[in-house]
């Protein structure tokens, strides 16, 4: 087993009813990586990443997680996910952060349930993190859509995850907040070496921030980490089309 | 006021009366919150075909109400995957039938419409010693469930996806708490009746949300309510011999409408 490689996925074929999705498609990820996965609408990013969280199960091909099969994978608190907010929750819920926050310390069924002191002493730990430990006892809803979202990573950051999935994170969210949002993933995966996969369709934001970019169309990766960036521009260029120019940053 | 404690029948309906107080906005806060507020009304009269088939069969109507009503709710979930993009839909099918067969068993024994009365609308004369340990023993049963997955249930009503991914075992858990609804909609019948109960899951729950700080806060502002008009409503409804189920479901109307009023000062 290479414990270096977290995620492995070996030409995974998904289809919804008889459309395909995704095909043939293979991904690797290792500790430490900060991939973005990028591609237009319908492209099957966010489906990449449903197949790696056990939600959608592939038609065909595999996929490990921590070097083993997914169908025998149930260490599930390794793995942290973040989704786009708007289809995160109904913003008139009466929750505190807190409570939204603690309700994902779920050990498993095997384990015992942490006390109350355990915790609030977790929670507050990770809301530390995010800059957002003033908020624990403020409605969920009564934070704007940046402040949401980095309530949602500390939800995610709460079983100590080795990697973090974020789908679409910061759709409709203001820029200042998107920058702030960024900058915390990037202290994330640098100091706290948590690996990150992200998927967007904002181009300029994953090639700027990411370490590796992989791109996707039509059901298929169409770059890899391995292309040079230059080959990464060109190709994302026909997809998105000319008119765009790319900024692509090395780390 | 004393001697209203004094029998038999109103310490039992008071004492049925605490404990659904205390059930229904537990389970209905979970229902509102997941958009579900219409499963109450559709089990609600799927457990009165099973009071009228437990009167013309001549078996203790609130067992057969429970029998009934539980299967239902099983029904629902099964026509929920059914139906995935229509969950609205497997709730009204549910209605219909019940409803369906409740008219017909009522229309097939006529001289049982009097003791029907009692079960679509509430009467505090009716609740038996029998139906007042059932409700003792079930809705200890229920609390203790809620109270022992609150964290699970909160997750799934917030975020369900979220919650599997995080281990919970999101489909068992539903599936016994869809249990535990038609359960408590059985035990609440005798107080409210059949035509209110899925109010008495919902009012309350408005009118606590409102005033929310946290979510265990909504919760127990919602049984507030709930014990606030159940047992003002019962004592009423005693003194101006009034139904009961439309006396409590009026009064949580009016706490609803004077939070509303007070919060728009």
């Amino acid at each position: 087993m290479n414990t270096e490689r977290l995620v492995r996925i070996k030409n995974v074929y998904f289809e919804y009813g008889k459309e395909p999705v995704l095909i043939n498609v293979s991904l690797d990820i290792a500790k430490g990586d900060y991939l973005g996965v990028v591609g237009p609408n319908g492209s099957g990013k966010s489906t990449l990443i449903k197949l790696i969280l056990g939600i959608l199960k592939p038609s065909g091909g595999s996929i490990e997680l921590f070097g083993k099969n997914i169908e025998d994978f149930d260490d599930w608190e390794q793995i942290g996910y973040v989704k786009q907010k708007a289809a995160s929750f109904n913003p008139g819920f009466p929750a505190t952060v807190e409570e939204v926050v603690g309700a994902n310390l779920y050990p498993g069924k095997n384990a015992p349930k942490p006390g109350a002191k355990k915790l609030r002493e977790r929670v507050n730990e990770v809301l530390s993190i995010v800059k957002m430990d003033k908020y624990g006892r403020k409605l969920i809803g009564n934070l704007s859509g940046g402040q949401q979202q980095r309530i949602f990573i500390a939800r995610a950051l709460i079983n100590s995850p080795q990697i973090l999935l974020l789908d679409e994170p910061t759709i409709g969210i203001d820029l200042d907040s998107q920058r702030e949002f960024y900058s915390l993933l990037e202290r994330l995966n640098r100091k706290m070496r948590i690996t990150i996969m992200m998927v967007s369709h904002d181009i300029g934001v994953i090639t700027q921030r990411a370490g590796r970019v992989v791109c996707m169309g039509d059901g298929k990766l169409i770059c890899h980490p391995n292309n040079s960036r230059s080959e990464i521009s060109g190709i994302l260029k026909k997809v998105y089309g000319n008119t765009m120019d790319l900024i692509i940053h090395d780390h | 006021m004393v001697e209203i404690f004094q029998y038999g029948f109103m310490q039992r309906a008071l004492m049925a009366g605490v404990i659904i107080g205390i059930l229904c906005p537990t389970i209905g806060i979970f229902l509102v919150l997941r958009r579900m507020s219409m499963i109450g009304n559709s089990l609600s009269h799927v457990a009165l075909s099973g009071v009228a088939a437990g009167i013309v069969m001549g078996i203790y109507p609130l067992a057969m109400a429970l029998i009934f009503s539980v299967a239902a709710a099983l029904g629902i979930e099964q026509l929920r995957k059914m139906y995935s993009e229509y969950a609205e839909l497997a709730m009204a099918v549910i209605l219909s039938a019940g409803l369906g067969v409740a008219v017909v068993l009522i229309s097939y024994a006529k001289s049982i419409n009097i003791d029907l009365f009692g079960y679509l609308f509430g009467n505090i004369l009716t609740v038996r010693p029998e139906d007042m340990w059932l409700i003792a023993a079930l809705g200890f049963f229920i609390i203790a469930f809620v109270g022992l997955n609150f964290r699970e249930l909160f997750y799934i009503a917030f975020d369900e996806e979220s919650a599997r991914i995080a281990g919970i075992p999101v489909k068992r858990v539903n599936l016994l708490f869809t249990v535990l609804i038609a359960m408590t909609i059985t035990l609440s019948m005798r107080i409210v009746g059949a035509l209110l109960v899925s109010s008495l899951m919902v009012i309350p729950v408005a009118t606590g949300i409102q005033l929310a700080k946290s979510f265990r806060h909504a919760t127990l502002l919602s049984v507030i309510a709930a014990e606030t008009a159940v047992i003002s409503g019962i004592i009423l409804s005693y003194y101006l011999e009034l139904a009961s189920g439309g006396t409590i479901v009026l009064l949580s109307v009016t706490f609803l409408m004077l939070v509303l009023g007070l919060k728009k000062l």
